[in-house]
């Protein structure tokens, strides 16, 4: 009887689906223009509230740690209750935005552009923004975070993805991404890499030192056969990796239980463990260099707090917030006033924060496009077949 | 008022309309309207560059599933862990089953079935959580296994489905201890007398009997298991199965359509699954 019912509601169904699908037919395809979207000329007064799309550790309120908090004193200043998303991926972050709830993000170079041209976020106006001013040069007007010279957002900060160790497994410091790579790695099936399509710019990275011959320039910008190879290579790494991470909760746990010994991480993950102190793990930026992270806050189009999030851009590039939060998460801070507030007074030197030759050797977080990125025309592979890919080597 | 209800009375059809119509628009709007938007979404896609939904009708989605082998295997791979589970949860639930209802004595029959149903109270996470634990490298199960020479398995498929199964089991128990309990003692007893061995009454008397009841629980751990995403996120190491798939293409790729197309998988292996429930007749005694 239950069957009987049941496929009787599914012919329902699907004769329902087939005349809509068939209506549906006639929509226009949206194009990629860059939408037209106002930008906010006057500050006004704060709405009370504030929702916004984080990385874990960008917005602390004290509660991960009591010494560590930069959100109370905004609320207390500004009236403006926080509430804070974290966001574990740039696709996550862009499909939160596309829901049309938040305010802002905190949006990495591979969410940026497709915020933008998907009209989500809305262009900034940086007189809003007092603490703009002393921002590194090199991080404004940037291809990732702005366009036809007109910002899109306020810079946060940037960094790069290390590769973290447990020391007690990995004895002497890794130089080189092959202890992942490698399919001889003594540290097979205790190998932990990133959950995310981006991550096969790190194996392109990877490929760009080790393989010469395939003549990969950008990480971001892979030919059919750059592509092909990069793949493969993460077919192979599949065999040595014990689990993938996209919550960084997860990834503390997995190398506080033993299960993780060596894998691409973040600053902050490594500090979140060395101060649980159920590991000690090191991180390092091996001699091919990284992929890393440019961050820009963004405004949402469709902003119910739009006073609150212009408050909160100009308060998290402060001097003393953007040490704060600089030194949590572990990366440059965009601030250059800020380097005369961190309670480690090298920490901007051993961060390069004001180095604009060291920042451009970082191959930042980007979406790839058909229209390669390093010029060389129309023969790239799009985010859509970066993710399927990842699915792919996922098996 | 009374006026109201004795026209109502009069207007028996029109009462039962009253009646039914806020069930049933739920169903239809809620349950059968919000189904149809995610098939009928399947047959769109997006803008790879912004993820904007385009509204054409496009077949690439079932394009790709079809032609792609990752699907393939993750399809095949996520309905033999739901096959395991309940194959599992049922070669448990048969012996768990007969001791409450035929051995236990009768007062302490319902404490027995509170323990069973017991672990539903706890929360989902807390559990798969405490299995992965369970699981680590170094953790209680290498422990125990260390004395025999074992290694207990590390994350992946098999702490997958142990874990599935552990969760799902109090729906394949209730059942067939409904079923045990319903059992007259006189047939077993009559099947000893004719010298059937215990094995015999279990396989000849019991199973016959439990069939139905057991194709209830298998309905609740067969689909439970092919929705499920988290238990593999959290013990299955780097493994995924069918609806990761789904997940992923909502919250990583942000392809709806795309994920509504891969929805259509685990919809068409449940019905299949009932459709064969129903050609042995089991579902007529539910």
């Amino acid at each position: 009887m239950l069957a009987k019912r049941t496929l009787g509601f599914l012919s329902i169904v699907s004769a329902v689906v087939l005349v809509t699908a068939g209506c549906s037919s006639s929509n226009k395809a949206s194009d990629s223009k860059l939408p037209d979207i106002p930008m906010q000329q006057t500050l006004g007064k704060g709405e009370g509230a504030l929702n916004i799309v984080a990385w874990a550790g960008y917005a602390e309120n004290g509660s991960t740690d009591k010494n560590v908090d930069w959100v109370t004193p905004f609320e207390k200043s500004t009236g403006c209750k926080v509430n804070v998303k974290v966001g574990n991926t740039s696709d996550e972050m862009v499909t939160l935005m596309k829901s049309g709830q938040y305010d802002g993000v905190s949006a990495s170079g591979d969410a940026t552009l497709r915020l933008i041209y998907g009209g989500d976020v809305a262009p900034v106006n940086t007189d809003l923004v007092p603490n703009y001013a002393t921002i590194s040069d090199f991080l404004k007007n940037k291809p990732w975070n702005s366009v036809n010279d007109h910002m899109y957002g306020i810079p946060h900060g940037w960094g790069a993805n290390v590769l973290a160790y447990n020391k007690a497994v990995v004895k002497e410091a890794p130089t080189s991404w092959s202890a992942v790579f490698d399919k001889n790695s003594p540290y097979q099936g205790k190998i932990t890499a990133y959950d995310s399509p981006i991550y096969i710019a790190d194996a392109a990275l990877y490929l760009m030192a080790k393989q010469p011959q395939l003549g990969i320039t950008d990480p971001y910008s892979l030919d059919q056969a750059q592509f092909d190879a990069a793949v493969a290579l993460l077919k192979q790494q599949k065999s040595l990796v014990g689990e993938y991470w996209a919550d960084y909760t997860k990834a503390v746990q997995s190398f506080e239980s033993g299960n993780t010994a060596i894998g691409t991480s973040w600053q902050v993950i490594v500090n979140l463990i060395n101060s649980g102190g159920k590991a000690n793990v090191g991180a390092v930026v091996p001699t091919e260099g990284a992929t890393g992270w440019s961050d820009t806050w963004m405004i949402s189009a469709k902003a119910a707090h739009p006073n609150c999030m212009y408050m909160w851009m100009d308060h998290i590039t402060s001097a003393s917030a953007n040490a704060q939060v600089a030194e949590w998460f572990g990366e440059a801070p965009s601030q250059t006033l800020a380097c005369a507030k961190t309670s480690d007074k090298t920490f901007c030197d051993s961060y390069h924060a004001t180095d604009a030759e060291y920042a451009a050797n970082i191959h930042y977080w980007t979406t790839p496009t058909a229209d390669c990125l390093d010029g060389r025309g129309n023969i790239c592979k799009d985010y859509a077949a970066w993710t399927q890919a990842w699915t792919d080597i996922k098996g | 008022m009374q006026r109201f209800s004795l026209w109502m009375f009069r207007h028996p059809r029109l009462k039962l309309a009253l009646l039914l119509s806020a069930p049933l628009s739920w169903l239809v709007v809620a349950y059968l309207g919000s189904l149809s938007v995610m098939l009928v979404s399947a047959f769109w896609s997006v803008d790879s560059f912004t993820g904007a939904v385009v509204h054409t009708f496009t077949l690439s989605n079932f394009h790709t599933l079809v032609t792609q082998n990752v699907y393939r295997v993750v399809a095949v791979r996520s309905i033999t862990v739901a096959v395991l589970v309940t194959f599992f949860d049922a070669l448990v639930a048969i012996p768990v089953a007969l001791f409450i209802a035929k051995v236990l004595p009768r007062r302490f029959r319902n404490w027995a079935v509170v323990l069973v149903v017991l672990p539903l109270w706890a929360s989902y996470l807390v559990k798969t959580y405490a299995w992965r634990t369970l699981f680590a490298d170094g953790g209680v199960l290498d422990w125990a296994l260390a004395p025999l020479g074992l290694h207990a398995p590390s994350y992946g498929l098999l702490a997958t489905t142990v874990t599935l199964a552990y969760l799902w089991f109090p729906y394949m128990a209730l059942p067939v201890y409904a079923a045990v309990d319903k059992l007259p003692d006189s047939l077993l007893e009559a099947s000893a007398d004719l010298g059937a061995s215990p094995m015999q009454t279990v396989r000849y008397i019991l199973l016959p009997l439990v069939y139905p009841a057991l194709i209830a629980g298998a309905i609740f751990t067969f689909s439970l298991t092919l929705g499920d995403y988290i238990v593999v996120k959290i013990v299955g190491g780097k493994t995924q199965l069918f609806a990761n798939i789904v997940f992923d293409n909502i919250g990583t790729a942000g392809n709806l359509p795309f994920a509504a197309a891969a929805a259509i998988v685990p919809i068409v292996a449940v019905v299949s699954f009932l459709f064969l429930a129903r050609r042995t007749g089991a579902l007529e005694n539910l």
